[in-house]
């Protein structure tokens, strides 16, 4: 039991945001603000421009914006019970919350794409206006981002079937929250300064 | 790393914060959806409600979800957001005002 007790207490440490990995990734999320706030601005900028084409209240689908944003709402929190499952050393809890994640964040990127296809589709690509090719890459570094969260959810489930909840597996889950909870973050951001302004223009006229 | 022979484990997360955190970020977003969906204010008050909601939203998120404060453990992960934050006015607030005066002297130019 004492080794059991060392055991949980060495993952704990490992999981500090204050050890010099964390701390790293942490700065390199801090770099991600940066990148966003410019192309955030880039699409407040644009978003008028319409080049004659679709406007933001064509192309917006409130309803669709909704699931997609409750989706990675509860993404967090299942992300954050399977944080709260590693500092108790529950392996297999830590497993099916992950797996939980991972089908929320997958509906999530599901929806946009094919929400995406849906509008190349209609003739509305990032090729047609301003305002479109803003909104695609604002939206689009987003949806990448959310992509490779799911690639590492899935390598991280693999480390701990392959090697437990030691320090190391401890270390790049906590980033991992990090980065997740981060995109959370980003989402509120583009649902606040895209989607709801877009469809509200379409309310007004 | 001066810390793998001195075992300090971190706070542990509950879930109850997580649960709290969660349980305000929804109200916080269906607010915005709410009103946008139903249509009850003006546009411009519309508006003001998202932006609220939203800065209400992402101090809830900092505080329960990335767990933000003072404490040693997140101490410097907070002075950098607060630096970045600095860092985007300036680069946010410096393009606007590029971008404005540029559409001025055009407006100026071509009528």
């Amino acid at each position: 039991m004492s080794s059991n007790a060392h055991d949980l207490n060495s993952i704990r440490a490992a999981a500090r945001a204050d050890t010099e990995v964390n701390f790293g990734f942490w700065i390199y999320l801090m770099s991600d603000v940066i990148i966003f706030s410019m192309l955030f601005l880039v699409y407040v900028d644009l978003s008028q421009r319409y080049a004659g084409g679709p406007t933001a209240a064509d192309v917006f689908e409130l309803r669709g914006v909704f699931l997609e944003t409750m989706a990675l709402l509860l993404s967090s929190l299942t992300f954050g019970m399977a944080m709260v499952n590693l500092h108790q050393g529950q392996k297999e809890r830590v497993v099916i919350w992950l797996g939980v994640t991972f089908v929320l964040g997958a509906f999530f990127l599901g929806h946009e794409l094919s929400e995406f296809a849906h509008l190349i589709h209609e003739g509305a690509s990032f090729t047609r206006s301003g305002f479109l090719s803003a909104f695609f890459g604002l939206v689009g570094t987003h949806g990448a981002h959310v992509f490779f969260g799911l690639v590492w959810i899935v390598v991280m489930v693999v480390q701990i079937k392959l090697r437990g909840l030691t320090p190391p597996v401890a270390s790049r889950l906590a980033r991992l929250s990090l980065f997740w909870h981060f995109l959370d973050l980003v989402w509120i951001c583009v649902f606040s300064t895209v989607y709801l302004p877009g469809v509200l223009q379409g309310v007004a006229a | 790393m001066s810390h793998s022979t001195d075992v300090t484990p971190g706070h542990a997360p509950t879930a109850r914060g997580y649960i709290t955190g969660f349980v305000l970020a929804l109200v916080l977003t269906l607010i915005p959806f709410g009103f946008v969906a139903f249509g009850s204010l003006s546009q411009g008050a519309t508006l003001i409600v998202i932006a609220v909601t939203a800065v209400l939203q992402l101090g809830v998120h900092l505080r329960w979800f990335l767990h933000l404060d003072m404490s040693t453990e997140q101490r410097w992960n907070t002075i950098s957001i607060l630096f970045s934050l600095l860092i985007m006015v300036v680069m946010v607030g410096g393009t606007m005002w590029l971008f404005y005066s540029l559409y001025v002297r055009h407006m100026m130019v071509g009528h």
